[in-house]
Parts: structure tokens; C-alpha cells; sequence
């Protein structure tokens, strides 16, 4: 009797915090699309649900007259893109040798990454800054690629080998046996069972130059160059709140396809860090 | 045959002295080849960088002597290249001593040297895992070990709005910077204040975020729980948003005029509205809040994992022997849950330590206090970034940096000492 009775206060007040909960995460999101819909242009007069919903602010945003948005959106997606390849690239190149090979200065090699990973690269800002000016790699996506893949590097490559450590090194010594080289190891063995942490690292290497801000801020500075958070960010910037519903109609563009991404892959990334973290 | 000879030779020796000059030494072992690419190597090595080494060195030395024409920053550039490069070229030396000697050696002991052929195969075999690390590695030094180098010396320069090149030149001026932040006054208080509340923020955000996310983890993963999957994914939610976007949406609604906290929110809840945005107290109280927001979904997912690997049975036997529900959670849950995800909790004491982007982007550090460098709510991290892009305080910055860097090696180390891989010597 009194076991059911505890049972259903159990619940209830789980359920109960559980909505609460849901309430706090829904809030702020419904409240930015909200605000995106709303007729006006500032904070002030944005309300969830607006009277007469308007899309004007996502025209304003698509018509390529008024507002540089489709060109941010393209920088952004082409520079994660790139940085995402080259990442890959070159992670599952050092992660591998560190994982199966024994050379001088290995060890050296691995503490030095552990302690880079906990260093944000934009503690060094003013020298990133200093050596753009200096290579005339300032205002180029290409220095600021170059920045972001050479920062994930000592994170990633950490995150990879813990996963390569779990694959069985029988494998690749019998494919050596049978002649196999070094190459074909790596490709043909290896990569193709290391799949699910090579989408981990593919997808942080994509949205960590999409959600970053501060470097994009300091090496970029025409507004044609923008990616989309700096340029979004001078957007309500200037005067905070005049442009706020078209600030949040961007957001929302951007937040959508990454949410959808992220919910779809989150169960790797869950299994690869815990992967990665306790066993490297 | 040359068994006899063993132990009288000194080919070891000679070779490792000849090869002072790169490649002779290969050429006294008879290896042409190899001692022609080493003398190649050092020749073009010094044709090439001759000049870049000499300047190089000058400048860092100097950081030059003619105002408006030696411009000291890039001199220090040139200056770390020529070191890094000097570096590199010293690295490649010491193999060629090595090889030299171990050739030698080889030769003392009466072995046979390696052919061409084989020298190709050991190069091969020994220096693939190096072939596969270079690319990274430039890239690293580059884009990371560089600035990190320029800042270490920076933080010994008096690099400052009023030795700002070209007009005027930068000067190595020791460990002054370091003495003026704990003796000058002004810069002492800043730095403990913000010390302090960067203390403060680190352990509140993050244990306020863990223990949230814990706690709901717990809940939602009770076995007799309907729907899961559907609160799983709604909890996750502020995870997938890019904190960037929810930060200027709590900005927003943080707004004391506008925002819906203050105008429906408190008002519901029947308490005042408060001045999040320029009062300091209020403004630090919101950002934890937001932190708990942004972080607990990680640590949601997380826990959840790792409670689902509990075997039931665990429980049961528990719940046979009459332990109580706060037994079981402390006894079997909590130990388990700490043991499997205490490295990704440190992980995320550090991150929030230098989580520039929430301070920044939600009150940029604000609300401004007269007077000071330092904002009402600025961590370490972008305190150094307004010294850098507002102050332009450029040596005092990098000596914070290397505080700050120090704090947070510091800690890796002892976290990872404390890891399993760490001490297991071949996963390490």
C-alpha cells in the first residue's frame, strides 16, 4: 500500500521537475523565434507570439541588396568545411603513429598535446594577431583555417588515438605479415574501423569553427569576410536591440540545421568522448 | 676476420668528430650517399637561412636600435623564426652526430654496415610514424607553439601604448612586468579582484552545472519512468543550440528594460525586477545561472551513459539486503558515476576557467568600473583580451597569460598524473 503510494509521489515530483526543466529549455529558444516572427524591429515590442507574425526579417536577411547574411553563411560553411577536412586529415595521421608506433620523442610528443588541449589558442591572441599582420594572413580565410585546424590538433588527435588504443594491434601485425605496407595498413585496416571516431572528430571540427567568435572577431575585418556569428554580432552589436528581431531571425537559421545535426549525431559524440576520456 | 680488431678501433669516435663538419663523418664510414645529402642539407641550410639567422638573432637581441626604422614586433618575429628554424637545423645536426657515431661503432664492433638499399628500407620503416606527425606538427608550430613563444617573450618586453612601434621601440625590460602587477597598487587589487571572482566562477558554474545535470540524469534514468527518449532529447536541446546563439538570446531577455526576465518572469513569480545588467553581484548570479543552462546537458548525457552500464542486479542485491534509496545513490550510483566521468568533470573546470565567450558575450565583463583595466565580471581570459584590444597593454597581458597558463598546466598535469593511461606505460 504505502510502496505504491511512494511510487506515485516518486513520479509526480519527478515529472514535475522534469517540466519545470523543460520549461527553463524551451523558454529562451521559443522566445528567439518568437521575437524573429515579431512586426517590429527592436527588443522592446518582442513578444513569443506575436499578433500579426511577420517573415519580413528573414526576407530583409535572404535579399542580397540590404543584408551581407548569404555571404556569411557561405564563409562560415565553406571555412568549417575546409577546416573540417584538414583536420580529419591531419588527426587521423598523428594520432595513428602515436598509437602504433614507438619512436624517440613519442612520449614527449603526447604531454606536450595533453597540455596545448588546455590551453585556448586565443590565450595567444595578440601574437595569432601579430603573425597574421606580419604574413598578411590578416583578413584571409585562409589564416584564420590555418589557426583553427592548428588548434584542434592537440585535442583531437588525443580523442583518436584513446579510440585507436581500443582497436586489437593483431590486426594490423597480420596484414603486415601478409605484406601489407605501412599505407595500406592505415587505409585499409585501420581508418575504415575507426569510422565512428572519425565522425566525431569530422563533426567537432566543423562546428567549433561555426560556433567560434573570438578569432573569427580579431582576423577578419571586412564585413564581406565575416563569418556568420561575428557578423550577426555586429548586428545588434552597434545599438543592442534595434536590430534584435532580425539578430534573432539569424539565429534561428543558424541554430536549426546545427541542432538538427548535432540531436541526430549526439550519440557518438557521448560514446566517443567517454571512450576517449577515460581510456587515453 | 677483423674480430681482433674489436675494442682497438676508434672509427666511433672519429666518425662523431668528423661529422662536426655534416657528412664527413659518413664519408669516413664509406656511406657516399647518405654523407652527400648531409653535406647538401648543411650547405643549402646555410645558404638559405644565413641571413634570416643573422638578422634573426639581432633583432631578438636588440629588438633594434633606430626608432621609426627597426620595428621592434616584427623584429621579435624574425626573431623567433630564426629560433625555431635554428631549432629544427640543430635536430637534424644531432642525427647526423649520431648516425656518424653509431655507424662508427658498428664499425668498431666489427659489424656490417647497412647498404644503400637497406639504409632505404630502415628509413622507411623508421621514419614513417615522423612523415605521418609532420604535417601536423608544422602546422603546430606554427599556429600554436609560435604564439605561445611570442608571448613568453613579449611578457619580458614593455610593450605598451607608449612603445608602440614604429613610432617608437619595444625594450626587454626583464621581469619588470611581473614585479609591477603584485607591487603597483592599482594592478595588484585588479588582478586579485579578478583572480578571485574567476575562483568564484569556475566552481560555481561548473558544480552548479554537473550537479544539475547529475541530478536530472538520475531522475530521468528511474526505471519506472514513461517517455524516455522524448525528455532525453529535450533535455540535450541547450547542448545543440551553438552557445553563441543562446547567449545573446539570455543577453536579451537579461535586458533590465526590455528583457522578458525582468518585464514577465519576476513579475509572474511576484519579486522586483533587478539590475542584471550593472550591478555586478547580478550580473555574476546570471551568468552561473546561464553556465548551469548552457552546460548541464552535457553532463546529462554523460551521466546518463555511464548509469546505464550499471548492471541492475547491483540494485537488487542492494534493495535485498534493505538499503535505502539514499544508500543505494551514494553507495553504487554516485561512486560508479564520479569513478567513470571524473576526468571530463576536471576538463570542464578548466574550460569554464577560460570561458571567454559567455563573459564576453553576454555583458562584455560588464558592468565597466571607473578606473580599473578589469570590468565587473571579467575572468582572467578577457580581462587579458580588453588589456590587449582596448588598453593596449600588451607586455602586462602577456605576463597574465603566462599566470594564467601556468594555473592551468598546472592542473592538467595533476589531473592527468592521477589518470589510468598516464601510468600505464605503453598506452602512454
Amino acid at each position: 500500500m504505502s510502496m505504491k503510494k511512494n511510487k506515485i509521489i516518486r513520479l509526480t515530483l519527478s515529472y514535475f521537475v522534469i517540466a519545470v526543466m523543460a520549461v527553463i529549455v524551451f523558454y529562451p529558444l521559443l522566445w528567439i523565434i518568437g521575437s524573429s516572427f515579431n512586426p517590429g524591429n527592436s527588443l522592446s515590442g518582442s513578444t513569443m507570439f506575436p499578433e500579426n507574425p511577420t517573415l519580413a526579417h528573414y526576407k530583409h536577411l535572404f535579399d542580397a541588396d540590404k543584408s551581407d547574411y548569404i555571404i556569411w553563411y557561405k564563409n562560415s560553411l565553406k571555412i568549417s568545411i575546409i577546416t573540417m577536412v584538414l583536420t580529419v586529415a591531419s588527426v587521423s595521421l598523428t594520432a595513428y603513429s602515436f598509437s602504433r608506433y614507438r619512436f624517440v620523442g613519442r612520449k614527449n610528443g603526447l604531454i606536450t598535446f595533453l597540455i596545448l588541449q588546455m590551453i585556448p589558442n586565443f590565450a595567444a591572441l595578440i601574437a595569432i594577431f601579430v603573425l597574421a599582420n606580419r604574413t598578411g594572413l590578416i583578413d584571409t580565410h585562409l589564416g584564420l583555417i590555418l589557426v583553427y585546424v592548428g588548434g584542434q590538433i592537440p585535442m583531437n588527435t588525443y580523442l583518436m588515438k584513446g579510440y585507436l588504443d581500443t582497436i586489437p594491434k593483431e590486426l594490423d601485425e597480420s596484414a603486415k605479415m601478409d605484406g601489407a605496407g605501412h599505407l595500406r595498413i592505415f587505409f585499409q585496416i585501420v581508418m575504415p574501423l575507426a569510422k565512428p571516431i572519425l565522425a566525431v572528430v569530422a563533426l567537432f571540427s566543423f562546428i567549433a569553427p561555426f560556433g567560434d567568435f573570438i578569432l573569427a572577431r580579431i582576423l577578419l575585418r571586412s564585413e564581406d569576410k565575416f563569418t556568420l556569428l561575428v557578423g550577426l554580432y555586429e548586428l545588434v552589436a552597434k545599438q543592442f536591440g534595434n536590430e534584435f528581431t532580425k539578430f534573432a531571425a539569424g539565429s534561428v537559421l543558424i541554430a536549426i540545421p546545427i541542432a538538427a545535426l548535432f540531436l541526430v549525431f549526439q550519440r557518438y559524440f557521448v560514446s566517443g568522448l567517454t571512450a576517449g576520456g577515460t581510456k587515453g | 676476420m677483423e674480430a681482433e680488431k674489436v675494442g682497438t678501433t676508434k672509427h666511433a669516435k672519429t666518425a662523431a668528430l668528423l661529422s662536426i663538419v655534416p657528412g664527413l663523418g659518413q664519408f669516413y664510414n664509406r656511406q657516399f650517399l647518405k654523407g652527400i645529402i648531409f653535406l647538401v642539407l648543411a650547405a643549402s641550410f646555410g645558404i638559405v637561412f644565413g641571413d634570416i639567422l643573422n638578422m634573426g638573432f639581432w633583432g631578438l637581441f636588440t629588438l633594434g636600435e633606430i626608432p621609426k626604422i627597426d620595428h621592434s614586433i616584427f623584429l621579435l618575429i624574425d626573431g623567433i623564426i630564426a629560433l625555431i628554424v635554428t631549432v629544427l637545423g640543430l635536430g637534424v645536426y644531432a642525427f647526423n652526430l649520431y648516425d656518424a657515431h653509431s655507424n662508427g661503432k658498428k664499425r668498431d664492433l666489427g659489424l656490417k654496415l647497412n647498404s644503400v638499399r637497406e639504409q632505404y628500407h630502415n628509413l622507411i620503416d623508421g621514419g614513417f610514424p615522423y612523415l605521418m606527425i609532420t604535417p601536423g606538427f608544422l602546422l603546430l608550430i606554427f599556429v600554436v607553439i609560435f604564439p605561445i613563444i611570442f608571448v613568453i617573450l613579449l611578457a619580458f618586453t614593455n610593450y605598451d601604448l607608449y612603445h608602440s612601434p614604429p613610432a617608437k621601440l619595444v625594450d626587454w625590460i626583464g621581469i619588470q612586468n611581473f614585479i609591477d602587477i603584485f607591487k603597483i597598487d592599482i594592478w595588484r587589487n585588479t588582478f586579485f579582484k579578478v583572480l578571485g571572482w574567476t575562483i568564484v566562477w569556475t566552481f560555481g558554474a561548473t558544480t552548479f552545472q554537473i550537479a544539475l545535470g547529475m541530478f536530472l540524469a538520475i531522475i530521468v534514468n528511474q526505471k519506472d519512468l514513461k517517455g524516455k527518449a522524448i525528455i532525453r532529447t529535450i533535455l540535450i536541446l541547450p547542448w545543440a543550440v551553438p552557445a553563441f546563439v543562446s547567449i545573446m538570446i539570455f543577453s536579451g531577455m537579461f535586458n533590465e528594460t526590455f528583457g522578458a526576465i525582468n518585464k514577465m518572469i519576476l513579475p509572474a513569480l511576484g519579486l522586483d525586477p533587478q539590475p542584471w545588467m550593472t550591478e555586478a553581484n547580478w550580473t555574476r548570479l546570471a551568468l552561473i545561472l546561464i553556465q548551469g543552462w548552457l552546460g548541464f546537458p552535457f553532463i546529462f548525457a554523460m551521466v546518463t551513459g555511464v548509469l546505464q552500464s550499471i548492471p541492475e542486479d547491483l540494485y537488487e542485491a542492494a534493495t535485498v539486503d534493505g538499503a535505502s534509496i539514499w544508500q543505494k545513490f551514494s553507495k553504487i550510483t554516485l561512486p560508479l558515476v564520479l569513478f567513470a566521468t571524473a576526468p571530463i568533470m576536471i576538463t570542464q573546470y578548466t574550460f569554464n576557467f577560460n570561458n571567454f565567450n559567455v563573459i564576453f558575450l553576454f555583458n562584455n565583463g560588464g558592468p565597466a568600473v571607473p578606473g580599473q583595466t578589469a570590468w565587473g565580471t571579467d575572468i582572467l581570459i578577457s580581462w587579458i583580451y580588453r588589456l590587449t584590444m582596448t588598453s593596449a597593454q600588451y607586455g602586462k597581458a602577456a605576463a597574465i597569460t603566462m599566470i594564467l597558463s601556468f594555473i592551468i598546466i598546472a592542473v592538467a598535469l595533476w589531473q592527468f598524473r592521477r589518470t589510468k593511461s598516464f601510468q600505464e606505460e605503453d598506452m602512454m
